[in-house]
């Protein structure tokens, strides 16, 4: 625990501190960016993207080794990753653009057969007598244990040069996430916005090879956003949101990971970001789950409230126990089912809103008023208090009297 | 090769192959209809955490635990996927996303987390599978098919495969035509009475067995591969359902089948002498072949319908 404490508040060592601080702007570029993403419906692109990479690291391994190198060079293992990425990326592009294809289908095709073939390169790899191939796998799951003064900068300098092209690019970026169209129309060169979109994300998948792993890195770019998407409706807030969100994720799992060498970071950031979705999911306010919850009681206690004292108004008997319940804890009901004198006169009026609500429903002139009646709201919110009195002039003379 | 090398090294090995891309490819085609490809991928992701459960719970790395393990992974993520789209208003991509990845983020944890050590049970083995090492050591020559001595000596894998096989085509012979007009018109469907709701939730059902018998077998690439590869590419040959399935299951054993033998013999042919994933090898057959339809099949082009999206 103290351990876990050090490496939270970066004391963890040089590299430890920068692998972690490169984390944290991963998982903010990586969420900001998936934003753009996720609001564009292509979430799942980034899956293609990244499980494409892991042809061109084995073949940037093997390149480097043929070279007469050790092979495992940071920067020329993302470059090969870099490249099949984009690869993998174009085959989805053509796929769906000049076959019948559907992208999902595009995108499954591109990420198992790359994939596959990242595989057979891997095995090719473990049987070569050159270079040092322990530790390619740790590009499937990530791994921080035992990395180079190198790499880490490396990953913090690619961290940060992502979360800047992310904040210069934001807003075309959410111009062509909400509506390509007008984008296109309005003279923007969407291709290329789409283009620098997926170029970001790709940038992003490179970089966090090393830390979260190809397999898991998707999770990155498509977590935070969900997470934000609950706290709010402005895309900017949840483009900043989702960034705030992966930086925490990132930072945090890479932190856990350095007091638990052994273990994956991958895994762990991404858990961290899950626990982050949960927790919005649950409680965030008008989108959450408790948030709906209790929307929807209130508004089952409007409707019976609402009946009772209508049931009131008509002099009829109330049976149903919950309606009861709530008339008589508002102090509107007396236990033998007789209506205390502030129910009589909440059911008088309430009597007398239904029967406004029903003058308003026959006039045609009062249409688009009419349109807003759902059995709850009150009539004043809806009508000026003149067209009210214009309606009340048509009331019977007689309102019914309240049964005692 | 002799019926006595070829039997006991290959035979088993191609079979359970074949059978399994048959068994991922034929739900495959209606799932690449209806736009749910992508399922394929999220079951073969959450498998792993339910392999992983079960053997904690069980302590043996044992069959049929480990299937139940994983069809309930698979049935829970569905089951999540479906509540995070409803609950959070959330296009399904992006809801599939979230969960898949955080399921098989807590299974390389919980892997990592427990002494498995001592078990063959690990993220790359759950990746790759090992196609391989299913061999029929019992068997002497072809005369071995015969003899019940040695039929006993078969994998287990096989029969499981070829028993998931036939219950996969059994489920889409029986709801041949009502899966074919749901797929196309999801509307006209439920106009004719069918219960499309049910009719999905099965062939996702029977698209996670097929998935988690398979991976059983041969690991998640295949099963992704063979849910999309050979339906998609099937898809640029013709206009007819059933000309469609019937493409798909001969590029399902074409991969399988060259998949297999370019990665055991392709290096020795080449100069090497070592073997490489068959697994991944099927993957990249497949991959090929619809290359080759998306560039030159008959029917490779949309037509009429603009560009959705």
């Amino acid at each position: 625990m103290t351990e876990l404490f050090a490496a939270l508040s970066l004391q963890m060592g040089y590299n430890a501190t920068l692998v972690a601080v490169g984390a944290a702007l991963l998982g903010a570029a990586a969420g900001v960016t998936g934003t753009f993403l996720f609001l564009r419906k292509r979430a799942l692109v980034s899956d293609a993207i990244s499980h494409a990479t892991l042809p061109g690291v084995g073949i940037a391994f093997m390149v480097m080794v043929a070279l007469g190198g050790e092979g495992r060079s940071l920067i020329g293992l993302m470059t090969g990753s870099a490249i099949s990425a984009v690869l993998g990326l174009l085959c989805v592009g053509w796929l769906t653009r000049h076959t019948r294809l559907s992208e999902d289908a595009s995108i499954g095709a591109v990420l198992s057969v790359f994939f596959g073939f990242g595989v057979v390169l891997l095995t090719v790899i473990q049987t070569m007598s050159a270079g040092r191939q322990a530790g390619l796998e740790s590009f499937l799951l990530g791994a921080t244990a035992g990395m180079l003064r190198s790499e880490a900068v490396v990953i913090a300098l690619g961290g940060s040069l992502a979360v800047v092209l992310v904040v210069l690019l934001r807003r075309p970026m959410t111009l062509a996430a909400f509506d390509p169209e007008y984008t296109a129309g309005a003279g923007w060169p969407l291709a290329r916005i789409d283009f620098a979109m997926m170029g970001l994300v790709t940038a992003v998948t490179v970089v966090g090879l090393k830390i979260v792993g190809l397999i898991l890195i998707v999770a990155l770019l498509i977590i935070p956003p969900v997470a934000a998407r609950f706290w709010s409706a402005r895309s900017g807030h949840v483009a900043a949101l989702a960034g705030l969100i992966g930086g925490i994720s990132g930072f945090v799992g890479a932190a856990i990971s350095a007091s638990a060498p052994s273990l994956p970071t991958g895994p762990i950031i991404v858990l961290v970001g899950s626990a982050i979705f949960v927790v919005s999911l649950l409680v965030a306010p008008e989108r959450g789950v408790l948030a709906t919850l209790v929307r929807r009681q209130r508004f089952h206690r409007a409707v019976h409230l609402r009946q009772g004292l209508l049931s009131l108004a008509n002099g009829q008997p109330i049976y149903e126990p919950l309606t009861r319940r709530l008339l008589q804890r508002e102090g509107l009901l007396r236990g033998d089912g007789v209506p205390t004198a502030a129910g009589s006169k909440a059911a008088s009026e309430m009597g007398r809103d239904e029967q406004r609500w029903q003058i308003l429903r026959a006039d045609p002139a009062l249409e688009s008023a009419a349109a807003q009646y759902d059995g709850l709201t009150d009539v004043g919110a809806v009508l000026t208090p003149d067209q009210i009195a214009a309606i009340d002039a048509k009331l019977p003379r007689a309102t019914p009297e309240v049964m005692p | 090769m002799s019926g006595a090398e070829f039997v006991p090294l290959s035979l088993t090995p191609l079979l359970i192959g074949s059978f399994a891309a048959m068994a991922c490819a034929l739900p495959g085609n209606f799932l690449v209809l209806r736009r749910q490809a992508l399922i394929g991928d999220a079951i073969s992701h959450v498998v792993l955490p339910g392999i992983v459960v079960a053997f904690l719970l069980t302590g043996m790395v044992a069959t049929w635990p480990m299937m139940l393990g994983a069809g309930g992974a698979a049935l829970i993520a569905v089951l999540l996927i479906e509540a995070v789209r409803r609950i959070g208003r959330i296009e399904p991509g992006a809801a599939m996303g979230v969960v898949f990845t955080t399921m098989f983020a807590g299974g390389v944890l919980l892997l990592e987390l427990s002494d498995t050590s001592s078990v063959h049970l690990d993220v790359e083995h759950a990746l790759y599978g090992n196609l391989e090492s299913l061999i029929w050591l019992d068997a002497f020559g072809w005369h071995s098919l015969f003899e019940a001595e040695a039929l006993r000596g078969v994998p287990p894998e096989l029969w499981r495969m070829a028993a998931v096989l036939v219950a996969v085509i059994g489920f889409i012979a029986l709801f041949w035509r009502a899966l074919a007009i749901s797929s196309f018109d999801e509307g006209f469907a439920r106009t004719l009475g069918l219960r499309t709701g049910a009719l999905g939730g099965a062939l996702v059902a029977v698209s996670a067995i097929a998935a988690v018998a398979a991976f059983d077998a041969v690991g998640s690439i295949i099963v992704i591969a063979m849910f999309i590869c050979p339906p998609a590419a099937a898809r640029m040959m013709t206009n007819q359902l059933g000309r469609q399935v019937a493409w798909s299951m001969v590029f399902a054993v074409t991969s399988a089948v060259l998949g297999y033998v370019f990665a055991g013999y392709g290096p020795l042919w080449l100069g090497f002498d070592n073997s490489v994933s068959a697994a991944g090898m099927i993957a990249v057959v497949s991959g090929i072949i619809l290359a080759l339809a998306a560039l030159f099949g008959p029917h490779r082009a949309r037509r009429g319908a603009p560009l959705a999206g």
